[in-house]
């Protein structure tokens, strides 16, 4: 593999991740995140729908007029979402019905349009087909470190097997219900912003307001 | 009548699409920086909704559901793994349509909205209105309702949320937790709050 590739394919993990830095595709990422089982399919079904539209995108890219843009991408990457849609409800018809609507949506997941527009329109097939994968992993490594705490804090439980005993079973650990609700993601992804951001400082944003510091002791002037 | 209003109440309260479904939630964080803006793509997303819902409704009651096709004399045929493209589609025909008739006929108001309609089509709220409304087989009343209903509860939310990040822009936060970190904790916080209507039954 080259350098190339190499930077195109993990750079999207921490330096340049689609959720904590370019804020995209964040709904799905709180909401299917209550289980691990889920979340494992979400991201597998997101990062093939990303790297194969990136590809037939930018296979198409030179012949797309840009006025009509938009609408070209939209139907190639919905189309794409039906195939995953029936996939799931013919082999993994459980799940596929938790998702619920979230399977749709990736049709408006804007990590799939914004890296259509962004990368695919101006690069060759194959380094898109890599950038959407990359990307797609990017988007999966925050939904699995989400579903890890959110399942194991909230039922005990990962991937359906006990991790951690419970109390109603003679355990030790008293589930948090809370983890189980809607807050908890937000919560845990601000949290893993924090990390990413404490890790790779460059990352930071800045106020567009000083505090002004005040000052201590006698006459001193910041 | 009294199921009407509580599906509304539910689809602003307790079934909120921004705080407890996370729908929109890019525009939600992009865009809620100032109360005045927040508040003009509120009020679009509200329009879109109200128009979009009740469209996609009467396509997929008439044309796309199982045997929906039995008006024309053809049984048998259900078309539902259509209606992704389907809704898609309207959402984006709607938006358009909606731009240019505004551009023609309220130029003040195409001004005040302008940037945010075309970013519309792929805000998922708007997908997710119309998804749900076919997951739960909502009639064509109801969709007029739900479509009303959840735009509000959206514009409701983001604008809430600006007025708080507008207080917070004063506060002393810890420099990796400015930005998009507390941002993402005040969202909780709100949801949580949210959370608090999901005990009530209509």
């Amino acid at each position: 593999m080259d350098k190339e590739t190499k930077k195109v394919l993990f750079e999207p993990l921490v330096d340049n991740n689609p959720i904590t830095l370019q804020v995209l595709g964040v709904c799905s990422a709180l909401a299917v995140t209550s289980q691990m089982s889920t979340s494992l399919i979400m991201a597998l079904a997101l990062t093939s729908v990303t790297a194969c539209s990136s590809a037939a995108i930018s296979a198409v890219r030179e012949h797309i007029p840009s006025s009509i843009r938009i609408i070209v991408q939209m139907i190639i990457i919905a189309s794409l979402v039906i195939v995953v849609d029936q996939l799931l409800k013919a082999f993994a018809f459980d799940v596929s019905k938790k998702l619920s609507v979230f399977v749709g949506l990736i049709i408006t997941n804007c990590i799939v349009m914004g890296r259509a527009e962004a990368y695919a329109m101006k690069n060759p097939p194959l380094q898109s087909f890599v950038d959407g994968i990359g990307n797609g992993l990017g988007y999966s490594l925050i939904l699995v470190i989400v579903a890890l705490f959110r399942e194991t804090l909230g039922s005990g439980k990962l991937l359906g097997f006990d991790v951690l005993p419970l109390v109603k079973n003679g355990g030790w650990y008293v589930p948090n219900g809370m983890m189980l609700l809607p807050p908890s993601a937000f919560f845990i992804i601000g949290l893993i912003i924090w990390g990413f951001r404490t890790w790779k400082p460059k990352q930071v944003e800045h106020n567009e307001f000083k505090i002004m510091s005040i000052a201590h002791g006698e006459g001193g002037h910041h | 009548m009294e199921a009407y209003i509580s599906l509304f109440v539910k689809a602003v309260f307790i079934e909120n699409l921004a705080l407890s479904f996370f729908l929109g939630m890019c525009t939600f964080l992009a865009v809620s920086k100032k109360i005045s803006t927040a508040m003009g793509l509120g009020i679009a997303v509200m329009v879109v909704q109200t128009l979009t819902v009740p469209a996609n409704n009467f396509i997929y009651q008439t044309l796309l559901k199982e045997d929906a096709l039995s008006w024309i004399g053809i049984t048998g045929v259900d078309l539902s793994f259509l209606s992704l493209l389907s809704c898609i589609g309207m959402i984006a025909a709607i938006v358009q349509i909606l731009e240019m008739i505004l551009d023609k006929f309220f130029p003040a108001l195409y001004q005040a909205l302008g940037i945010f309609l075309p970013l519309i089509t792929v805000n998922c709220a708007i997908l997710a209105g119309s998804l749900f409304m076919i997951e739960r087989d909502y009639n064509f009343g109801e969709s007029v309702v739900y479509g009303i209903g959840s735009g509000f509860g959206w514009a409701l939310a983001i604008t809430v949320m600006a007025g708080v990040r507008e207080k917070l822009k004063y506060s002393d936060i810890p420099a990796a937790l400015q930005g998009l970190g507390i941002t993402f904790i005040t969202a909780g916080l709100m949801s949580l709050g949210f959370m608090a209507f999901s005990g009530i039954q209509l």
